[in-house]
């Protein structure tokens, strides 16, 4: 932004705050790095694209269908009240992002997250369609607008053609992906449908195409929160200027040691492969998402030098300063931060999980009629009346007795018996009774009881709700 | 909207609005620029532990553009929808207009689904369940505060489950009910009765009609009682009236209770029982399936 060019040094000059985008051309690269993130970038979209297309017991293995508030994962069944286990897999995403990054940096940031792996994808589509960094480079200086469009419209049309199918794609985790495609091509969809799927389709286009780098230093709050887990023994991608410096150009036979340089030659491969477009050799900085792209590009360096591997490389800044021996760096991960971190996700993945398997089949919700306390009937009773909401979680066929205890005397009379379809919802009303006498030798007022709901197929299924009997004066 | 009541406070709004969203641009424009020195790094001139410094470093120009685009959604919006005082906005919105087409388009869906049932009587529409879906769901939404969701009822209160009705049981009857409301009233009678023996010889007479436990010494001058001061309205029987609301008094249904200190307690005191209309709040074509609901009630 400082424009200082022709300014006498100490004049103030007039700038604007606000600076124009510089354009990243990243150049492609090969390496252990740049094949681990293709391996990601693989597994995490077969993911995404094949898991709606999985059937599962003649349905969607994983639908969201919120018009029904039914959730489908495989066997489980989930229903809005089961929303807890939404905030818990939130929770453990946090706490494996916290456990990550203290171990090892911004693992997620450059492996696994969706927009570094999206702008991956359309950064290689870019390539084949455009070439690599210097040819575009070239292009984008020497060649005419018009003479550039034709290829730039080619990849704007494969870049649509993938952010619509991710759009697509989308939209079939909540609507099924099978009836989604018929009713594309017949055009018969609701309004949010196409909403969705566009909506989604268009920010992958923006974000990966153009966006790109801008989303991660400018949008992004993992980008700057990640650091607070940061350590100094937190593997991190770090160029060795120990090693390095002074850098400098050199001719190959010449003892540039004699020379006083280092392993560097400054060739600006490590900068020209960035993603994010940052020098790793000023240190470690918050726009380096972790890739290890630029230690691929200075090792194919290295080894045409004949140097050894590595001047950049993930190491610990306690390794880089002789504290901690390259060797132990892993001896490290055992260390506080690391183990208090590890404990929670294990004690909270632990909880959800059993929590999950324990978790009963069926829910009962009674709500006390709040019109009327209590009534006296006919045959000398006085009732309380209650609704019972019974969800069924299960993909069975539910009969069920409902039964009541707590006062001597108490009986359930109306919908004792009932059946629940396969995950759907029923209402109960029952009517509790204790004879007048019973109620006459108690003090007016509130008393406990349990209304208990069975399955009559699986006696080992009982639900138990506390709830209030009320006995009047 | 006329909410002003002079037109001062609309033009207050009216500055103060398009002031506020203009002066957001002119600031943007004239504080995006600022002058600095060549050369030395900017930071934002704090320092945290001792050396610690922030980069002041530009924002990218798209975020700038995002602000301007803001300014110009604001003007869009403001000419668009009401914003300004009593401007309406070219699209002519309201909240009421908008409830209105909801509601327009809810009749459009549901209005065809409660013609089918308003077609049959109330008999008829009792014997399809989709029906009594509908009728248990506005039931329970509306009535079961008093009627109790299982509509058995609470002191006060009558049991509709039952084959005993006050003003008539046939689905007409029932709709009327609940279309126009119902006013049961029974004066204080202690002082048309007679004496305190009296009175309470009529309540054993009551508790007589129905087989109910009773004083049978007390029966005869119940009898002579209730025939000058109750079968006006009960009929001589004690069977009642249906069309003021009278309850039979032969069965063992009882609305405020069938001790004789609660019977004692009626003729004292009287009774006044009030069913709201809900022709107003429910309409004619939801009150027909809700009739039709209580009314399978007690068929069963």
């Amino acid at each position: 932004m400082l424009d200082s060019a022709g300014q006498a040094p100490g004049v103030e000059q007039t700038v604007l705050l606000y600076a124009p985008g510089k354009k990243i051309y990243a150049r492609s690269t090969t390496g252990r790095f740049n094949s681990w993130r293709w391996v990601f970038v693989l597994i995490t979209q077969a993911l995404y694209y094949l898991t709606p297309w999985i059937d599962w017991n003649g349905r969607q293995a994983v639908l969201f269908d919120l018009e029904a508030r039914r959730f489908y994962i495989f066997d489980l069944l989930l229903v809005p009240q089961d929303f807890i286990y939404l905030t818990a897999l939130l929770l453990i995403s946090a706490l494996g992002l916290f456990l990550f990054t203290a171990v090892a940096g911004r693992l997620f940031c450059g492996f696994a997250c969706p927009q570094t792996v999206y702008t991956e994808i359309f950064m290689q589509v870019e390539r084949w369609i455009e070439g690599d960094r210097h040819v575009r480079m070239r292009r984008d200086q020497e060649v005419s607008l018009a003479g550039r469009l034709p290829r730039r419209a080619l990849t704007l049309l494969a870049w649509s053609l993938i952010a619509l199918w991710t759009g697509f794609t989308f939209a079939g985790y909540f609507t099924p992906i099978d009836t989604l495609g018929t009713g594309v091509l017949a055009g018969s969809l609701g309004f949010w449908q196409w909403f969705w799927m566009l909506f989604y389709a268009f920010f992958t286009l923006l974000q990966a195409g153009f966006m790109r780098e801008q989303v991660c230093k400018y949008m992004c709050p993992y980008a700057r929160f990640q650091s607070a887990m940061f350590d100094r023994d937190t593997l991190i991608v770090s160029y060795d200027a120990a090693r390095g410096e002074t850098r400098g150009k050199r001719s190959k036979h010449e003892d540039y040691k004699a020379a006083g340089k280092g392993d560097c030659i400054d060739c600006g491969v490590c900068v020209e492969v960035c993603p994010t477009g940052i020098d790793i050799r000023k240190g470690l900085q918050y726009e380096c998402i972790g890739c290890g792209l630029c230690a691929d590009g200075c090792n194919t360096i290295m080894t045409k030098m004949q140097y050894p591997q590595g001047l950049i490389r993930y190491t610990t800044l306690n390794a880089l300063e002789g504290k901690v021996p390259e060797a132990s760096i892993r001896k490290r991960f055992l260390r506080p931060r690391v183990l208090v971190y590890a404990t929670i996700l294990l004690v909270i993945t632990t909880t959800v999980f059993t929590s999950l398997v324990l978790r009963s089949p069926l829910q009962v919700n009674v709500i006390r009629d709040r019109g009327a306390l209590a009534r006296e009937v006919e045959g000398q009773y006085i009732e309380n009346v209650y609704r019972l909401q019974i969800t069924n979680k299960s993909h069975e066929l539910r009969r069920l007795v409902i039964r009541a205890q707590g006062i001597d005397g108490l009986a359930a009379v109306g919908d004792t018996r009932l059946t629940v379809d396969p995950s759907a919802y029923t209402t109960a009303i029952v009517d509790l009774r204790i004879p007048i006498a019973v109620a006459e030798s108690m003090t007016p007022g509130s008393h406990k009881i349990q209304i208990q709901v069975e399955s009559e197929d699986d006696p080992s299924l009982v639900i138990t709700q506390k709830a209030a009997f009320f006995v009047p004066r | 909207m006329a909410d002003f009541v002079s037109n001062f406070w609309n033009l207050y709004v009216i500055v103060l609005t398009l002031g506020s969203v203009l002066a957001c641009a002119v600031f943007l424009y004239f504080l995006s620029r600022k002058k600095v020195k060549p050369g030395a790094v900017q930071t934002t001139g704090h320092t945290w532990d001792e050396d610690l410094a922030e980069y002041d470093n530009p924002l990218p120009r798209w975020w700038m553009y995002l602000f301007y685009i803001t300014v110009f959604f604001a003007l869009v919006y403001l000419a668009l929808f009401p914003g300004l005082g009593n401007i309406q906005g070219v699209l002519g919105w309201s909240s009421t207009g908008q409830y209105d087409r909801e509601v327009a388009k809810a009749k459009q869906t549901y209005d065809p689904i409660y013609q089918k049932f308003a077609a049959l009587s109330v008999e008829d529409a009792a014997k399809d369940p989709a029906a009594l879906a509908i009728g248990q769901r506005l039931f329970v939404n509306n009535c079961a505060q008093c009627h109790g969701t299982d509509a058995k009822g609470a002191k006060g209160f009558p049991n509709l489950a039952d084959k005993d009705w006050s003003w008539g049981g046939d689905g007409l009857a029932i709709k009327t009910s609940i279309l126009q409301g119902r006013m049961g009233m029974m004066p204080p009678m202690a002082a048309a009765v007679g004496t305190e023996a009296e009175v309470e010889a009529v309540a054993n007479y009551v508790l007589s009609l129905s087989g109910s436990p009773h004083d049978a010494g007390k029966v005869a001058l119940g009898q002579e009682k209730f025939a000058a001061a109750c079968a006006a309205c009960h009929s001589t029987e004690g069977t009642g009236n249906t069309a003021m609301g009278a309850p039979n008094l032969t069965d063992k249904v009882w609305i405020y209770g069938g001790s004789i200190a609660t019977i004692k307690e009626t003729i004292h005191n009287g009774r006044q029982g009030m069913m709201p209309a809900w022709q107003n709040i429910l309409g004619e074509e939801k009150s027909h399936l809700v009739a039709a609901y209580v009314y399978s009630l007690s068929q069963k």
